[in-house]
């Protein structure tokens, strides 16, 4: 449906007088792709997005869209789609009126505008609302409103700058399916911002994570999720347990690394050498339960535990490792002493900062 | 139960007053009984019965009289678009921040801090048929008459211009940089240029404001005194009806008779916000509909 591009070539540098927003940042998008900016705030995904769009201008590089250069075009050239995290619709206009907007400024006859926005509306589940005021929606529904508008033009690449923020977290998870939905029924190109690391991971082909404006990792939401490529991704996606390691004998795969409490064997990592120190780490939810057949164990006793519902979060204080974060089903309380195990194909080690 | 909500009820209707009544001492004191009493000695004239509408029916007789009402009219509607546009104008190209904003923002305000008195003095001294503008321009050889720039219309619309920019540009300047910047983002990113972006997202947004500020300017220029005075021609083109009500307190001792151009005067100005409020009205139904929640 929409115009197809086949790729993005992004190379750009910004910087805010002596600060450094992003320093020649790197994104290659293909056609068809949804690519998300993961980080937290100010690690400079929302100025990536931008700058992309054409609102922000760069201070050095290139956008290439296929094999037209499209940095000095302002951003009403572009024929690219926005979403904003406030909404951002025309609070004069009504729901029609807003999808409309883009439709009536190509001078489009009446017959085809009433169409296209018809049609859309009804893909966005808004159909009878066309009457109202952007002030008489929920926020979802508003949302729903600028997504609408932004697609009805056929836009050559969406650009979804944390559009459920506003949300709460029920109707989050709801909308993150629609727009996973929609990417693929209209076969858009999307590149999505977020600090959101569920998001992330539930919608794109491919995750870029940020950190004050420097590229840390590139890859599939699986690579990302079991494969960070240093603490800070680590940390962001989730892994709480971080233990300083010196490396020692490698064998078959596996490696042997000395913390404080003793020898724990892991998946070998490229680039790390014997006697190097290094970082292991693990997930709350990877850490198990009980002795297992006694490598990479550690003993300690229950200091915290917050329930979840489905499981429950418990750190250990453990002998010689510090606190362990876990997450288990299974009922243990406070005061408890337990064993642990480290399973070694869960273990990552990460290079030290 | 219903009793205990009552009592609870009428206490906070006691505080409330209590509250209330500073300000409405100073509202009867300052602007009711002044008023009232305006009204009152406006029906009783000075020879005649008391309770008559003479003095009323001698001003709208008298074409010297009641055409201060148009001529005060050709003096503050001019003033009053002329203000709200260039109002407009600067506060909407300032509404991101500008290079220099506090020094420019600065200049435009100044004459709010100068009194009328002395910015009518400053005009006669730049603007005057001897003052600097005219000098230079003689001196240069661009003109060979001196302009008359003061002493009629032009000098009173120049004082009230001044008088009434600064007020208005700040107004502007507020309500516009109020709204949503990510509003013009999304306009820009669905195909809007500069222009219709002023023409179908802004200005509908802007224009309750630019009625309201456009209300005020009006009735503070239709109560132009000082400076019909001073830069116009107060027995001609600039005798505004504020002057005629002076003429007769101040020339004529004919309290009750100024009194009733007193009360027109403050009729015209009524009809005016009315006519105003009615605009906005119409205009503005399905924007503040859709400002309310965002």
């Amino acid at each position: 449906m929409a115009d197809s591009i086949n790729k993005l070539r992004v190379s750009i540098t910004k910087r805010y007088g002596g600060k450094t927003v992003l320093d020649r940042f790197p994104l290659e998008i293909r056609g068809g792709e949804f690519v998300t900016f993961l980080g937290p705030s100010g690690c400079g995904k929302s100025t990536a997005l931008g700058i992309i769009a054409g609102l922000v201008p760069p201070t050095e590089g290139e956008i290439w869209l296929d094999d037209q250069r499209i940095d000095d075009l302002p951003p009403e050239k572009r024929g690219f789609g926005m979403v904003f995290q406030n909404y951002a619709l025309f609070p004069h206009l009504t729901v029609f009126d807003n999808v409309a907007f883009g439709l009536s400024l190509q001078h489009r006859p009446a017959e085809e505008i009433k169409e296209r926005v018809t049609t859309m509306l009804g893909l966005v589940r808004l159909a009878g609302y066309e009457d109202r005021f952007p002030g008489q929606l929920s926020g979802g529904q508003q949302q729903r409103v600028a997504i609408a508008r932004a697609l009805v033009l056929h836009p050559r690449l969406m650009l979804f700058d944390e559009p459920l923020s506003n949300l709460d977290a029920k109707l989050r998870v709801e909308m993150r399916a629609e727009i996973k939905q929609l990417h693929s029924r209209l076969k858009l190109t999307s590149i999505y911002v977020t600090h959101d690391q569920a998001e992330a991971l539930s919608l794109s082909d491919r995750i870029v994570v940020l950190r004050e404006g420097v590229l840390m990792q590139v890859g599939t939401p699986q690579e990302i999720h079991d494969r960070p490529a240093n603490v800070f991704v680590a940390d962001f996606m989730g892994f709480r347990n971080f233990f300083d390691v010196k490396l020692g004998q490698a064998n078959g795969g596996q490696i042997d690394v000395s913390a404080k409490s003793g020898t724990y064997r892991t998946r070998a990592a490229e680039g790390l050498t014997i006697g190097q120190d290094a970082v292991l780490a693990i997930r709350p939810d990877d850490v198990k339960i009980g002795g297992g057949d006694g490598s990479n164990k550690l003993r300690g006793k229950v200091e915290l535990v917050e329930y979840l519902g489905r499981e429950i979060e418990a750190a250990v204080m453990t002998e010689g490792q510090g606190r362990v974060w876990l997450r288990t089903p299974e009922k243990i309380a406070l005061g408890d002493a337990i064993d642990l195990t480290l399973p070694a194909d869960k273990l990552v080690l990460l290079r030290k900062e | 139960m219903a009793r205990a909500r009552t009592d609870e009820r009428s206490e906070l209707d006691l505080v409330a007053i209590l509250c209330l009544a500073p300000s409405l001492l100073y509202v009867i004191c300052m602007f009711v009984y002044p008023f009232l009493y305006g009204v009152y000695a406006s029906l009783q004239p000075v020879k005649g019965p008391a309770w008559s509408l003479k003095n009323y029916i001698s001003f709208f007789t008298d074409a010297y009289q009641y055409k201060t009402i148009v001529t005060t009219f050709e003096l503050a509607l001019p003033n009053s678009i002329a203000v709200v546009l260039l109002g407009l104008f600067f506060a909407y190209n300032m509404r991101r921040g500008i290079w220099a904003e506090r020094t420019i923002t600065t200049i435009l305000v100044l004459p709010i801090s100068l009194g009328v008195v002395f910015l009518s003095e400053g005009i006669l001294g730049f603007y005057g048929t001897n003052g600097w503008l005219n000098q230079m321009l003689l001196g240069a050889g661009l003109i060979h008459e001196p302009l008359e720039l003061t002493h009629n219309f032009i000098g009173v619309i120049l004082s009230l211009f001044m008088q009434n920019f600064p007020f208005c540009f700040l107004m502007l300047l507020g309500y516009i940089s109020g709204i949503d910047p990510s509003l013009e983002s999304s306009a820009r990113m669905l195909g809007a240029g500069p222009w219709t972006i002023f023409r179908r997202v802004m200005l509908p947004l802007i224009a309750p404001g630019l009625v309201i500020a456009f209300a005020l300017v009006f009735v503070m220029s239709f109560a132009v005194f000082p400076s019909a005075v001073m830069v116009g021609q107060p027995a001609g083109s600039t005798r505004s009806i504020s002057i005629a009500a002076y003429q007769q307190a101040f020339e004529q001792y004919d309290m009750s008779y100024a009194s009733a151009i007193a009360v027109i005067m403050g009729l015209c100005q009524l009809l005016a916000l009315i006519v105003i409020v009615l605009v906005r009205k119409r205009m503005t139904i399905a924007t503040t509909m859709g400002v309310g929640k965002r």
